[in-house]
């Protein structure tokens, strides 16, 4: 099971963001869950200045971009 | 924390922070370039640490600015060793002589507004790429 969790205020690129990780995920066919982090000091508690961000199972990912789904594949399973 | 990129123009501020004067001069102004709005303050020991969030957002901003105090750079070497030309801005490089320079107001105020003012080239035009990173 991939956590994937979504950093974020709740912006555009946030929404966008989550859009292309659950295509991402979608098109590797693996089991997932998304969580939408908007609590400041959770994001913080990640060292996240720039949102939105990426965190696959614990680990940040990208920071303040939103990656194509092709890239984001790649990132998910890396 | 914590600027949305929706706001374009996203600007990370680091220091060398070391235990010079010129270290302590480099803090400061980072420090007081935060207060005033300048950029969002971050912190070069935990890029140099390996901490994905930290290099995740340097890579994601717009700009990076990195005051370092003497011409070692160790700020802006970090930054180079992922991935990441920044601004560079080296205190000893305005006249200041490292270990002979007392940590004033006045002091503080020149290097603040020299960077402020964005005075320096961009490390990539003024300085050989360097590999490997950390203070040393």
């Amino acid at each position: 099971m991939y956590k994937i969790e979504v950093l974020g205020t709740g912006c555009a690129k946030c929404n966008k963001l989550e859009e292309n990780a659950r295509k991402a995920a979608e098109g590797l066919g693996i089991e997932y869950e998304v969580l939408k982090v908007k609590d400041i000091n959770d994001i913080m508690n990640y060292g996240v200045m720039i949102t939105p961000a990426l965190v696959v199972n614990g680990v940040v990912k990208v920071a303040g971009k939103v990656p194509g789904v092709d890239e984001l594949k790649k990132m998910i399973k890396e | 924390m914590g600027d949305c990129a929706c706001n374009s123009g996203v600007k990370l501020i680091y220091s060398c922070s070391g235990n010079a004067d010129v270290g302590e001069i480099s803090d400061r102004v980072a420090r007081a370039l935060r207060r005033e709005g300048f950029g969002q303050g971050s912190c070069i020991a935990a890029v140099g640490a390996g901490m994905q969030g930290f290099i995740q957002s340097a890579k994601g901003a717009d700009v990076n600015i990195a005051i370092d105090g003497c011409p070692v750079a160790c700020a802006r070497k970090i930054l180079e060793s992922i991935g990441v030309t920044p601004e560079s801005y080296i205190v000893t490089e305005m006249g200041f002589k490292k270990g002979h320079t007392h940590v004033t107001p006045e002091v503080i105020e020149t290097v603040f507004n020299t960077v402020k003012q964005g005075k320096s080239d961009k490390a990539e035009t003024k300085y050989a790429p360097v590999t490997g990173g950390g203070c040393g």
